[in-house]
């Protein structure tokens, strides 16, 4: 099981976690079984076959677009981190 | 002087031989050419410091007689190198120089007649800049730390710092630098301050509430350091202003609450060629990096385009710790004055993040994109789309 990191703007959609397990031996199956359980993620993390152009996905800090993108390889003790644009500031 | 001065003189000028001003300034003339590190004259004041702020030669090294023995070894290492000393007339010199002698320094020489007779002959001498008194207090202890130091505290008064926004991280962001002394400040913000802002924009104040609060940073800032010049800026930014407003500035701290100022802030930024400290907050959670135009990736190297209103979170009322602010605008100021001085290892290329929560730093590492539309190899930052606000419900 991999271990999956949610930035704050989407633990909304997981229920309020900050971090959960999910199952799967590249970033696309890892995904899959997220939106399995949380379906509320798929359309902010990949609406369509392609990941979202405003968020960022790390496998053990590495962004996946310098990998493989989905098809990096994910192994059961790595972390997957999810990292949406944030306005986020404040005036 | 007495007797015993004067065999103690006698003594010296068996040993260390002697050069006029003429002579001196010859030699330092044939290596004039030469690279900083390859010289083989070194010159040294040995004067006291209201001496040396009086004026001085051109190039010289300022190591008082009093401190001689100390540091002399760090400020010339290299022991074979010739050491011309000077003082005011000639006379500390000389005793300098029987000290490096007794030091193992080969060639220490004293220039005769010292400065006053090099400035008799016509010859260049600069007046360094000096802090006045008040200044030497209250940046007393930037003075005492090397990587600041005199010289960098006086980079951070000819500075300018842009803040976008004197909300929850600049107004932390903003004090602190105003304290720092970087001597100009321009903020821009045409939001006025609001009761539900004191939980954490602690630059304002209750009686404040209603004024601008560009205004009321500008108030708090001048009663607190009176170096600080502040520029204020009652307008939001748009395509029409931002390359005029960030033109003035060398580095620009980035704590606007929407997409739109990002992205304007980011394509006009590179073309510019200014650094951005950019600052972003939400509930227990805060992130910073520094967008160094093309030394590290950009806004768009991260997220090319920002996400439809629907799915722009952030833009909700999220709330926010009153104090995360105040840690994620600290470290841009910090970030900010490591820009300036150029000193240690600026965020650029690293997204630092902080869960309030877990009581946890951590750090990704964030690229270059080579296809990036506002940075890569083929890119038109001018051209880049500007985007309406997002954000249904403002987040304030």
């Amino acid at each position: 099981m991999a271990t999956v990191r949610l930035a704050p703007v989407l633990r909304a959609s997981a229920g309020g976690s900050k971090q959960v397990s999910a199952e799967g031996s590249n970033l696309a199956e890892v995904l899959n079984d997220l939106y399995a359980r949380f379906p509320a993620l798929k359309e902010q993390i990949q609406p369509d076959e392609q990941l979202s152009r405003f968020i960022n996905v790390y496998v053990n800090d590495q962004d996946v677009r310098f990998l493989q993108g989905l098809e990096t390889r994910v192994g059961p003790g790595d972390t997957v981190i999810l990292l949406p644009a944030m306005a986020g500031g404040e005036l | 002087m007495g007797e015993a001065s004067r065999e103690i003189m006698r003594q010296a000028r068996k040993q260390v031989p002697e050069w006029n001003p003429s002579q001196v300034r010859e030699a330092l003339g044939q290596q004039h050419e030469a690279a900083p590190g390859d010289q083989e004259i070194v010159l040294v004041d040995v004067r006291e410091k209201i001496e040396w702020n009086d004026g001085h030669i051109p190039g010289a090294i300022h190591v008082p007689r009093g401190y001689l023995e100390l540091q002399i070894e760090e400020a010339v290492p290299d022991k074979s190198k010739t050491v011309v000393l000077y003082c005011a007339g000639g006379v500390r010199s000389l005793m300098a120089g029987a000290t490096l002698k007794q030091m193992g320094y080969e060639n220490a020489i004293s220039m005769s007649g010292g400065f006053g007779q090099w400035k008799a002959g016509g010859f260049p001498f600069v007046q360094p800049r000096t802090m006045n008194e008040a200044q030497a207090k209250r940046y007393s202890r930037h003075l005492l730390v090397p990587e600041v130091g005199e010289q960098g505290q006086f980079k951070l008064l000819d500075s300018k710092v842009l803040l976008l926004g004197a909300g929850g991280l600049g107004s932390p962001a903003a004090y602190y630098l105003a304290a720092a002394g970087v001597g100009t400040i321009g903020i821009i913000d045409d939001d006025v301050v609001e009761e539900s802002n004191l939980q954490r924009q602690i630059i304002h104040n209750l009686k404040r509430v209603g004024q601008y609060k560009a205004e009321s940073a500008r108030e708090t800032i001048e009663a607190l350091n009176p170096d600080v010049k502040v520029i204020t800026y009652i307008e939001r930014l748009d395509e029409t202003n931002v390359a005029r407003i960030i033109a003035d500035y060398d580095v620009i701290v980035d704590g606007t609450d929407n997409f739109p100022t990002r992205y304007l802030l980011n394509d006009a930024a590179i073309m510019a060629n200014k650094p951005v400290v950019h600052g972003s907050v939400f509930r227990f959670e805060g992130q910073l990096t520094v967008f160094k135009p093309y030394e590290g990736p950009c806004y768009r190297c991260l997220y090319p385009e920002p996400p439809p209103p629907a799915l722009a979170p952030s833009c909700a009322e999220a709330g926010v710790l009153g104090v995360l602010p105040g840690i994620i605008g600290l470290l841009q100021a910090t970030e900010t004055i490591k820009v300036l001085l150029g000193i240690g290892d600026p965020l650029v290329g690293r997204l630092m993040t902080y869960d309030a929560l877990a009581g946890e730093f951590s750090e990704l590492r964030l690229f270059r994109d080579p296809n990036c539309p506002a940075c890569g190899e083929h890119a038109h930052p001018e051209n880049l789309p500007t985007y309406a606000d997002v954000c249904a419900v403002p987040a304030r």
